[in-house]
């Protein structure tokens, strides 16, 4: 509907070039950035509620049903709170890291397509570019620790480096096996990927619904490890637990966002959230089949390429599902520790994508008939390298301990 | 405070680090970061400090700093009488009242030679076990607290350990300040129908520490951080004076109510569980086996609790002899013990706490060096501190 009414208005301006470029442009960015601020306001309640729930709470009930206005009386809150800005802070710096790391992840989401035609930025060089803005982040995230001149501001930014620069490695690994396999770097061309041609547009109802899941490359071996890797990358990636360490609470106050407050505080915070969509997204692009899910056929249309539930409606049911999982592991697991993360990732995620990566070359070379048992090798192979390289990290492998007593 | 940047180019290093060597490169002259952790810091345990330097992330000096909470608790109880200060031994260790009211009680039971009545002694095990449970609950909660999983294990603890101070609210009148026993017995006898509440309690925690086990013991981000972290080793321990289950987790068998067997505890079997390594993971182990202990001595103290008085024949006015003595018990952290001087008076003429945190505390240093500041945090949540008793 968004589509076909900025496409309309497309068509009434066409006298005006210039100004249809900066209507397009607005077309697309206000509801991108409308939808993505109310997206992050109802993540906060499922995040407080979904803990509160894990932990024995009851989570936020006052505002409104449910408590679900309880982020609208937060943003209140920090909009209307008093900003404090250490006196021997940078203070320029101070306040444009926030800007950063917002415009930076807000930026990421232009590459996402969230369903048909709803790409913001349709480039050839999208998964390029993705990466390249999210790198951003590390540097805005640096810049606040730098400028607050807070110790504990300088321990999470340079935690934060340390972390994101090695996870962003992985991260574009496991990305660059559905490149190598789509072979596009284009966002819209690897969702077009996963789907099943023949399947998805037959007459079979039944079929047509397999299509739309069975092409996704998570179902494949290299897919499979690509998309465990780059999630417990893009865990790392959006300090989010067990990899918090640049926000540990119980370690270093709260890391790099220790002296900021009001609003500037929220800005962090939504574009952490708004980063986390961004990655999330682009696993879902990746790996989860873009805006594909099993779809019917609309009683009122003959159209083999009509769908009854529009694409948006699966790439955000996916979207809050990954979520949801994110906010289940911050409630379950611990911290590690600074060296533990630097091992974890170049000792065992490295290698792993390295060799998911040749993986995914040998599979495009298998002819088609020799696909399945391929397959399966690659599974094993995949799941023995793992295993492997997990024996291999944990030569004085940690375990429990018998204990034996006094009388 | 001065601020300073890690790396400050043209300054001295002003102090040595012990046994690090700071990395020095031409034209690069590097200096410590010093942080001042606490006295707020969300995971120092109240207002605890610590002043550490860090080369990276990596401790290599570390000088607690306490006092914060200091409130005159021995000066308090030297200038009124001796059982007006029973109230005040609750805010020593907060989480643990009853103990700290029996330790006391014991002192001046044993001054005056006070003979306790078989009921009362029982009740005091029932309350001290009790309050064990509530005390290792809390420690192994706030430790993975402190290992980062945000709440979610120190919420399951609080939500047993409501149980139990309701327990002892119903038996004393307050939650956590107790004050529930006096010299020569109790303040008040047991409510009616407390026993079979206390046993519903006491049968339905095993389960609970099954689950948690089952959740934390095996988890393999604990033992990686927990593993080899601050390793205590039992010489240390015995000169620094280290008791209670951070002594016992370095494979020391001392465990006062084996040892000097006070109250009516040589007529309970249980078992002291021991460490070897004298790691994080050895005292968060210790404690986890200790609260099981303590429920056989719970269930054996409820079945076997006799009828009676709960109060012994002690003076109207509490005015011992002359003299000094010095009673201790096996508080929940370990050694806690009261030494009192008097000159006859209805006064102490000197009162002394020994607090096993404070104690236990003192080694934090040792633990710490050449860790990363992560374990710091760790190994102080694994000596058990509470600054109410460490500042006094």
């Amino acid at each position: 509907m968004l589509v076909q009414f900025a496409n309309w208005v497309q068509g009434e301006l066409a006298c005006s070039p210039a100004l249809a470029k900066i209507v397009g442009i607005l077309l697309a960015a206000v509801p991108l950035a409308t939808v993505f601020a109310l997206c992050f306001a109802f993540t906060t309640w499922l995040e407080r509620k979904g803990l509160a729930r894990i932990q024995n709470r009851i989570g936020p009930n006052r505002v409104g049903p449910f408590g679900l206005f309880q982020p609208i009386a937060d943003g209140i809150k920090m909009i209307t709170k008093e900003d404090i800005v250490p006196r021997s802070s940078d203070h320029f710096f101070h306040l444009i890291a926030p800007l950063l790391v917002l415009v930076s992840s807000m930026a990421c989401l232009a590459f996402i397509p969230f369903g048909l035609g709803m790409t913001m930025s349709p480039i050839d060089t999208a998964v390029v570019f993705f990466f390249a803005i999210l790198g951003m982040n590390t540097l805005a995230v640096f810049l606040a620790g730098w400028a607050s001149r807070n110790k504990y501001s300088l321990l999470g930014g340079m935690r934060a480096v340390a972390q994101m620069v090695s996870y962003e490695i992985p991260l574009v690994l496991s990305a660059v096996t559905v490149v190598m396999m789509v072979g596009s770097l284009d966002t819209r061309e690897i969702v077009g990927a996963q789907v099943v041609e023949g399947w998805a547009t037959s007459e079979n109802s039944g079929l047509r619904f397999l299509g739309q899941i069975a092409g996704w490359h998570v179902f494949t071996p290299w897919g499979f490890a690509g998309f465990i890797i780059f999630f417990i990358a893009a865990l790392a990636e959006t300090n989010r637990s067990p990899f918090d360490l640049p926000e540990a609470e119980s370690e270093i106050i709260a890391g790099y966002v220790t002296e900021y407050s009001g609003f500037k505080f929220a800005l962090f915070f939504l574009g952490e959230y708004i980063g986390a969509f961004a990655v999330l997204g682009l696993a879902i692009t990746l790996f989860l089949g873009g805006w594909n899910g099993p779809n019917f056929q609309p009683w009122w249309s003959s159209d083999p390429h009509a769908l009854l539930i529009p694409g948006f409606v699966w790439f955000f049911f996916k979207m809050f599902v990954l979520m949801a999982v994110l906010i289940w592991i911050r409630g379950t697991l611990p911290r590690l520790r600074v060296d533990q993360l630097m091992s974890f990732a170049w000792k065992f995620l490295l290698p792993l994508a390295l060799v998911n990566v040749f993986v995914a070359g040998f599979l495009f070379h298998v002819a088609k008939e020799d696909r399945v048992w391929a397959s399966v090798a690659a599974f094993v192979f995949l799941y023995l390298v793992a295993k492997g390289l997990s024996r291999m990290n944990q030569s004085d492998a940690p375990a429990p301990r018998k204990y034996h007593f006094a009388e | 405070m001065t601020m300073e940047s890690s790396v400050v180019a043209g300054s001295e290093p002003t102090v040595e680090p012990r046994g690090f060597e700071l990395i020095e490169r031409e034209g690069l002259e590097t200096n410590l970061l010093e942080v001042s952790m606490g006295p707020h810091h969300p995971s120092t345990h109240g207002v605890f400090r610590m002043d550490v330097k860090l080369d990276g992330e990596t401790v290599t000096e570390l000088r607690p700093v306490f006092g914060y909470l200091h409130r005159n608790h021995e000066k308090l109880a030297e200038d009124m009488g001796y059982l007006g200060s029973m109230p005040f031994t609750d805010r020593l260790d907060y989480f643990c009242s009853m103990t700290n009211n029996w330790a006391y009680a014991l002192a001046g039971e044993k001054m005056i030679d006070l003979e306790v009545p078989e009921r009362a002694e029982y009740v005091r095990v029932i309350m001290a076990e009790l309050t064990r449970l509530v005390n290792h609950i809390m420690l192994v909660g706030f430790f993975v607290n402190d290992l980062g999983a945000l709440g979610t294990p120190l919420l399951y603890a609080l939500r047993e350990r409501e149980k139990i101070l309701d327990l002892f609210e119903w038996a004393s009148g307050a939650r956590m300040m107790c004050n529930y026993m006096r010299f020569g017995g109790l303040r008040n006898d047991l409510p009616e129908g407390w026993l079979t509440k206390c046993r519903e309690v006491v049968d339905a925690f095993p389960y609970f520490l099954d689950e948690y086990e089952k959740l934390l013991v095996e988890n393999e981000i604990i033992l990686v951080r927990t593993q080899n972290v601050g390793v205590l080793k039992p010489e240390l321990a015995i000169n620094a004076g280290i008791t209670g289950p951070m002594l016992r987790a370095s494979g020391v068998n001392y465990d006062l109510r084996k040892v000097d067997a006070y109250g009516v505890y040589d007529r309970f079997p249980f078992r002291v569980p021991m460490g070897e390594v004298g790691d994080c993971y050895d005292r968060f182990m210790v404690r986890i086996l200790e609260m099981r202990e303590s429920i056989k001595i719970l269930r054996q103290a409820m079945d076997e609790l006799p009828e009676g008085p709960i109060m012994g024949e002690a003076p109207r006015v509490f005015k011992p002899p002359a003299g000094e003595i010095y009673g201790r018990i096996e508080g929940p952290k370990g050694e806690l013990g009261f030494y009192l001087v008097s000159d006859g008076t209805a006064k102490p003429y000197r009162y002394r706490v020994r607090p096993p945190s404070l104690v236990n505390l003192t080694v934090l240093e040792d633990l710490c060096l050449g860790h990363k500041v992560a374990d710091a945090v760790v190994i102080l949540g694994s000596v058990d501190i509470v600054l109410g008793e460490v500042d006094r």
